[in-house]
């Protein structure tokens, strides 16, 4: 056993230059070396009662496999935490770790939390350069499972009922495969070639992944289990459908939803010359929200050359986004206009976004949230000079199969009810992931995509 | 990959496409539409389904030349494949209960406006329809439009046809010589759809218009496609693409259109440039 590590601090994660990454859309962190890896699974204290473990929503043996990193055994260690989530070299970038497994790590009582998250990155990106292992083929077991959406709900959900031996199919309405994670997440926080990987991956274990599949317009629900024979349905259709705040302007040139901005360049890659699909992305740029999706935006913007500012109605304290971004958004030279909430878009005479007319806030008594209630300080009406505005304050489930699917019960704000196990009103149809919950993390998708794929199996092993 | 089964060249200006889609032709409805991408680093651009043969399983598009995609989609030919062709999306038009209607189609969008007065045809529903064109060269479907219209008005903005005029000069003439409609339908260019709408209003006749905004996924993702209707913002997309034409605010709407306006010329004069280079 490896001596301890007693740094108080984590070992630096080395990233791009700041002045340098934000023109480029190379990836930021750039990953731990061997060393730092080692180095960094060296603070590990083995905890006996695992704290970590319970931080994460997917229960990843953190101490297992972080002791066969110190011992220098990456490919065990890779094993350890495939064993329960599909994701790592996803989870290991986009996951809030500060918030889940490395909130309840021992060493962060005195000092800095051990970098679980960039030792996750560190394994996967190390299984993925190294290793030849083929994963074993599961034996069929006749049953076929079909799955909406493709995003890390519907991966993950794939991915356990895969290797349980059911034939599976995703059903993908864009034409990549990768939900969120291709056209939401950007390049420089998640490389594309690394969710490709993860998607090999699941085709290697038989899934079928079906591109250019709008479930609910093309093929029902109903169609799936009655024509094609599937024996139960997982929705994982996201919350993709985007807020505006509904103020006087917003349907002016150049204001986006962050969707579109970020599908833009993100999917349709409207930043590489040889992309056909145009981005209006003018010289000065306000980014209306605070969460990572904000942050993902107005990082973008910044790539594209424009002066960015972010505008947020509560105060740093309550930024939703990862504290990573955060840091890494104000290193790039984001700017951040807190406690400011905008009430306006003026435009020119032709139709194109002039000004966001915002008002300062102040922070009063908690609401429904649990967080500070921003309130309007009086008199506090000033201007913007923007070309052009992006907004980031949410979205909600996307209507489509809520709107085509009989018997399908949902909250009145969009959300596909279920149990907690992730079933639907309807008989063998599952959901879960943004579809359900609203917008929330990589992670809980896939926490839904998992504990619905051991109910789908008990429920047809049942029939 | 979807194949093009049949290419036509309908004017110099618009083309047909025959595109071999069984599932979504089995599902097709007048009115809705399709989303593709001619190329691997294509854009995707919203088409509305032409025709369709559940039988044969294909989908026909009519598309006018009009910026790089288009530019590329009319460079390809029988037997070339599509990279990507997703539908059936958007919400069909409401047919059910009408008596007569007056179909007001105006160039490219006679393409569209033609399935739907073909199913308002075959359920035994009273069709008046009224096709503009801006020249003779550019008229298309005005025999299909004639088999099952029991009146039929085609219009050229310069009379090479004989007949001079706008297609509102002639819906006026209709209405002011007292037929009454339960609706009229009218796909076209926005301000073609616009006057339309501010005619028919004069004379409280309800009027469907076929927005075709700018859009990313066409699935309810992006939010470009929003369209203000009465004070809502609705999106094309999932919402319509069939509005009420006396809520839709048009001006935004052409507006909006116009933003990508200069990239797609310049765009456009580069393919075509490099396709100059490709012939010699």
């Amino acid at each position: 056993m490896a001596t301890i590590n007693k740094s108080l601090v984590k070992n630096e994660m080395p990233v791009q230059p700041a002045d340098v990454r934000n023109r480029n859309f190379s990836e930021v962190a750039l990953g731990y070396t061997k060393d730092q890896a080692i180095d960094e699974a060296r603070r590990c204290l083995n905890c006996k009662h695992k704290p970590c473990i319970e931080g994460c929503p997917v229960n990843v043996n953190i101490p297992d496999f972080i002791a066969e990193v110190a011992n220098g055994n990456f490919e065990t260690a890779y094993q350890i935490i495939n064993k329960t989530n599909s994701l790592p070299a996803i989870c290991g970038r986009v996951c809030p770790q500060e918030k889940q497994c490395e909130a309840k790590c021992v060493r962060g009582i005195k000092g800095e939390p051990v970098g679980i998250g960039r030792l996750e990155r560190f394994v996967a990106d190390w299984h993925i350069a190294n290793s030849t292992t083929e994963p074993e083929i599961p034996k069929s077991n006749g049953h076929k499972v079909a799955i909406v959406g493709s995003g890390p709900a519907g991966l993950t959900c794939a991915g356990d009922l895969a290797k349980l031996g059911y034939e599976v199919t995703i059903f993908e309405a864009f034409h990549l495969a990768g939900g969120v994670l291709v056209y939401g997440i950007p390049e420089f926080r998640l490389p594309k070639h690394i969710v490709q990987k993860e998607i090999d991956g699941l085709k290697k274990l038989n899934v079928k992944i079906e591109t250019n599949m709008v479930i609910g317009k093309i093929l029902s629900i109903d169609e799936l289990f009655d024509e094609y024979e599937f024996k139960a349905v997982f929705i994982g259709s996201g919350a993709g459908l985007p807020m505006f705040m509904n103020i006087p302007g917003e349907n002016f040139k150049g204001v986006y939803s962050a969707n579109e901005f970020l599908t833009r360049i993100n999917l349709m890659k409207a930043y590489k010359s040889d992309s056909d699909t145009p981005i209006h992305c003018g010289a000065k740029v306000a980014v209306v929200g605070g969460g990572n999706v904000a942050m993902d935006a107005a990082r973008c913007a910044k790539r594209l050359g424009a002066d960015v500012t972010i505008v947020y109605r509560r105060s740093e304290a309550e930024l939703p986004a990862r504290l990573e971004e955060i840091e890494h958004a104000k290193e790039e030279g984001i700017n951040f206009n807190l406690l400011t909430n905008p009430i306006e878009i003026i435009g020119t005479e032709d139709g194109w976004v002039k000004e966001l007319v915002c008002l300062k806030m102040k922070l009063s008594e908690p609401d429904a949230s649990g967080r500070a209630r921003p309130v309007p300080i009086e008199g506090s009406e000033h201007k913007l000079s923007v070309d052009c505005v992006i907004m980031s304050i949410g979205t909600t489930p996307n209507p489509l199969i809520k709107n085509t699917t009989e018997g399908l019960a949902t909250e009145k704000w969009g959300g596909i009810i279920t149990d907690e196990d992730g079933l639907t009103s309807r008989k063998g149809v599952y959901a879960g992931g943004d579809a359900v919950t609203g917008a929330a993390t990589v992670i809980l998708a896939m926490e839904a995509g998992k504990k619905a794929a051991k109910a789908i199996d008990d429920y047809i092993k049942s029939k | 990959m979807y194949k093009i089964i049949k290419k036509e060249i309908l004017n110099p200006a618009v083309t047909k496409m025959v595109i071999d889609a069984p599932l979504i032709a089995k599902k097709a409805e007048p009115g809705q539409f399709i989303m593709l991408r001619v190329d691997e680093n294509g854009e995707r651009i919203p088409l509305t389904i032409a025709d369709y043969d559940r039988e044969k399983g294909n989908v026909t598009i009519i598309f006018q030349i009009v910026g790089a995609t288009t530019e590329k989609l009319n460079r390809l030919n029988e037997g070339d494949n599509l990279h990507d062709f997703v539908g059936p999306l958007g919400k069909k038009t409401e047919t059910e209960g009408l008596k007569k209607v007056a179909v007001v189609g105006g160039g490219v969008g006679c393409a569209i406006a033609f399935p739907v007065a073909k199913k308002l045809h075959d359920e035994g529903v009273e069709v008046h329809s009224i096709i503009g064109f801006r020249n003779k060269d550019l008229i298309f479907l005005e025999k299909e439009f004639a088999e099952i219209s029991d009146k039929i008005f085609v219009m050229t903005d310069d009379g090479s046809n004989g007949s001079k005029g706008l297609v509102t000069d002639a819906l006026k003439e209709l209405l002011d010589s007292g037929e009454k409609y339960d609706e009229v339908i009218t796909i076209g260019p926005l301000v073609m759809m616009k006057f339309v709408s501010l005619l028919t209003k004069k004379y409280n006749v309800k009027t469907v218009v076929s927005m075709n905004p700018v859009m990313v996924d066409g699935t309810g993702m992006c939010g470009g496609c929003r369209v203000k209707v009465g004070n809502e913002t609705k999106f094309a997309c999932v919402d319509g693409p069939d509005f009420d034409g006396h809520q839709v605010d048009f001006d935004e709407a052409i507006a909006r259109t116009q933003m990508y306006q200069q990239f797609e010329r310049k765009a456009h004069e580069d393919t075509c440039n490099l396709y100059k280079m490709e012939v010699k």
